[in-house]
């Protein structure tokens, strides 16, 4: 029997979406009037014009790291660790009494369903807040062997699209904590969940400077970068961008962090605990990302059976919709690749399959596919094709496995799915992965460096 | 009306026992006087079947409160932080009759008790990380070693700085996990049965922290020889070198964890450091075979 769902959307009344918006600078709001430097922000789901925001120029990227330096040398290096906490933990309560207008602005501005942002990303970014607020206090306890650490100073953070909320959150508060000033430039598309994030640090008082938020094209992140007056830079993406940033970079002084989003790599042994499997690989697909599912042999027609299965009982549809799994694909530039990968894999052979759902007309929509034979499954294996794409491979041995898993160039994470503890042991001990779960996927924690590292210790010197 | 026309009530707190507010169970209470020896209120005088009573709820806490992620027992302790200055001119006005000080010296207790709390909130999910580590061992193995609280910690609060003192105390010892029952100053119990109100309306589950007003004298052997008390603070019998040494040989029954007292009450303005913490914690070490 099917039962059909009623819908059960979220209410985007909690939030106002503001007709245009300015730069956040030096603790205020720029004025937004000035349209011939305005660009529109548009709603995956829909293409809907969502609301307009400025293009930063040079001289207010000027203006930003100015700002942020003189917050720097005025007050916030000068403030006690337990000044500095209490300011955080204002900052991570205020985040968590609007932790609803959150969730809703970033599944407006990136199609992530709302189920996702509210019980999961903005829950994690509070966890940061709480997290790093504590260790304003306890900075020379962070690092070993350094009982005296000093803050790096002017920091720019230049973030990807990826989860906002979190992205945002898990970069900002150790640099503030750290007792560094930020310059935050959020992805082009996604600039709205960075600037409720602006208006609240202003609601928490923090002072001006502390935090500036330009948004912009990726010229406008080019600027910040290549400004003298910056400390630190801190970056998440692709390898592609990261590997632009650090030419730009090459031969300055200041310090950088680079937090490359790489690939999802599930392991599936033949003692797996394959319902947990399951959900843990559909849990990739949910999250609007892509995966390579490398399968023990002997047990590829049972997996590849089940996991179709559980993908045609997916829910593709308004994200708003707390029934919803699935959303769109975050642009269009991101549905183009998409596309371009999936037509890509065909051509060298692979046979695509696809979920048979009621797509909307307008949006940039995709549907959860699984694509198998071919050879195009390494591509995953690297790179975060920003959608719910899933290429199979095969292994025989554990040794296998590890060859294949390891065997691409640049960051990745892995699942391994086995109740084998020794095997599962053995291979986290093998991945070359920068994140390796075991029996569990896309776990995140303020206390579990991952992506990288956003931790208290990049943001000290 | 002026307040000096205003004929005070004459308060007599109660204990918070498990998740009730108690008379001490000897129905007997003591009067506490200010620093200048004026009346304020009376006291529960505690009794070793209200000590006896505390570590069974504080052991029925223990499972609970350990187990619970340590970033949500962080924010237990930044609640009671939060409550604790949410009364700071009750707490002020505590500290100064309890401790004769000025106006100015009184506020500064109370900031740096709340200070002293948020301090240790956020070690909760931070201890295990800096004192924790992996093992590099030879074969096919992974080691780790981790913290983990010793169990019910029975402590005695320092008799003279009555919330400072008495924070720094409680804090570690339950931000780590343990749960705890704490004998406040016997002659300055005040504060601390006021800090029982806060706890209490804090989200802190029931048992973990147990404040017992009286003389320590009486109801601590009752503790320190206690089969189901994992380990005792005496931080608070500083100066009582007799009493610390019996309490010390009645401990000695079941091998428990006992942190020595000190000649001298500590200076409780300083940065604690993480001894206070890992006082009460033993480590475990984990080996993991590693294999096809």
């Amino acid at each position: 029997m099917v039962f059909e769902y009623a819908p059960a959307p979220e209410s985007r009344d909690v939030v106002t979406v503001r007709e245009s918006y300015g730069l956040f600078v030096d603790g205020a709001f720029t004025s937004a009037d000035d349209t011939a430097s305005s660009y529109a922000v548009i709603d995956p789901a829909t293409e809907g014009h969502l609301t307009l925001v400025t293009e930063a120029s040079t001289a207010d990227v000027d203006a930003a790291v100015r700002s942020a330096r003189g917050a720097y040398e005025g007050v916030w290096s000068a403030l006690s660790g337990g000044d500095c906490a209490r300011y955080l933990y204002r900052l991570a309560r205020l985040v968590q009494e609007r932790s609803r207008e959150l969730a809703v602005l970033q599944t407006l501005e990136t199609g992530t369903p709302v189920r996702q942002s509210r019980d999961a990303d903005v829950p994690a970014a509070i966890a940061h807040l709480f997290h790093h607020a504590g260790w304003a206090d306890k900075l020379r306890y962070a690092v070993p062997g350094r009982p005296d650490p000093r803050p790096r100073g002017v920091v720019a953070q230049i973030l990807d699209r990826h989860s906002p909320v979190l992205s945002l959150t898990t970069r900002l508060a150790p640099a503030l904590a750290a007792g560094n000033t930020v310059v935050l430039k959020p992805a082009a598309t996604t600039p709205l969940t960075a600037l409720l994030l602006a208006e609240i640090c202003q609601q928490a008082d923090l002072p001006p400077g502390v935090i500036n938020v330009l948004t912009g094209s990726a010229t406008v992140g080019d600027t910040l970068v290549s400004h003298p007056g910056l400390d630190h830079v801190a970056f998440a993406g692709s390898t592609e961008a990261a590997r632009a940033l650090s030419r730009q970079l090459a031969g300055r002084t200041t310090t950088r962090s680079l937090d490359v989003r790489g690939g999802t790599n599930h392991l599936f042994f033949d003692d797996a605990p394959a319902d947990d499997a399951v959900e843990g690989i559909i849990g990739t697909l949910t999250r609007g990302d892509s995966a390579r599912l490398l399968v023990q042999e002997s047990e590829v027609g049972d997996v590849l059976e089940r996991v179709r299965r559980r993908m045609s009982t997916l829910r593709v549809g308004d994200p708003l919709d707390n029934n919803t799994d699935v959303g769109p694909v975050r642009s269009a530039a991101q549905l183009a690749r998409v596309e371009e990968f999936v037509a890509e894999a065909q051509a060298e052979g692979g046979e695509r399959w696809s979920v048979d759902s009621q797509l909307p007309e307008q949006g940039f929509w995709f549907p959860p596919t699984l694509v198998t034979g071919g050879s195009r499954a390494h591509v995953l294996a690297r790179e975060d094709v920003p959608g719910p794409l899933l290429a199979v491979a095969t292994f025989r041995t554990p040794a296998e496995a590890v060859e294949k898993a390891n065997n691409v160039p640049g960051v990745f994470s892995a699942s391994v799915w086995t109740e084998k503890g020794s095997r599962g042991a053995w291979l986290a001990d093998r991945l070359r992965a920068q994140v390796v779960w075991i029996n569990a996927v896309h776990r995140t924690d303020p206390t579990a460096p991952d992506d990288g590292r956003h931790l208290v210790e990049t943001y000290l010197r | 009306m002026s307040e000096r026309n205003r004929i005070p009530l004459g308060r007599t707190y109660a204990l918070r026992v498990g998740d009730a507010f108690v008379p001490s169970s000897s129905g007997l209470t003591y009067a506490v006087n200010d620093s200048e020896g004026h009346f304020v209120a009376h006291a529960p005088l505690s009794s070793r079947k209200d000590a006896r009573d505390a570590v069974v709820a504080a052991r029925q806490a223990f499972s609970g409160w350990s187990s619970s992620p340590p970033e949500s027992r962080g924010r237990n302790l930044l609640a009671i932080a939060e409550g604790l200055e949410s009364r700071r001119s009750q707490f002020v006005t505590s500290v100064r009759q309890a401790e004769g000080a000025d106006d100015r010296n009184a506020q500064e207790q109370v900031d740096a008790a709340v200070d002293r709390l948020v301090w240790y909130a956020g070690w909760a999910d931070k201890i295990a990380a800096v004192v924790g580590h992996p093992n590099p061992v030879k074969g096919p193995y992974a080691s780790t070693t981790t913290p983990e609280p010793v169990g019910v910690v029975a402590a005695l609060a320092p008799q003279r700085s009555t919330l400072v003192g008495l924070v720094s105390i409680v804090a570690p010892l339950v931000v780590t996990g343990n749960t705890t029952v704490v004998l406040t100053s016997h002659e300055r119990p005040l504060p601390a049965l006021d800090l029982a109100q806060v706890i209490a309306t804090s989200g802190t589950p029931a048992g973990v922290i147990t404040l017992l007003s009286g003389d320590w004298r009486t109801v601590a052997p009752s503790l320190a020889g206690h089969m189901d008390v994992d380990g005792i603070d005496l931080t608070g019998a500083a100066g009582f070198v007799e009493g610390a040494l019996h309490l010390e040989g009645e401990a000695t029954e079941n091998l428990k964890r006992v942190r020595q007292a000190p000649a001298h009450e500590p200076d409780w303005s300083q940065e604690p450091g993480l001894a206070s913490m890992t006082a009460f914690m033993h480590i475990k070490t984990r080996w993991q075979a590693l294999g096809t």
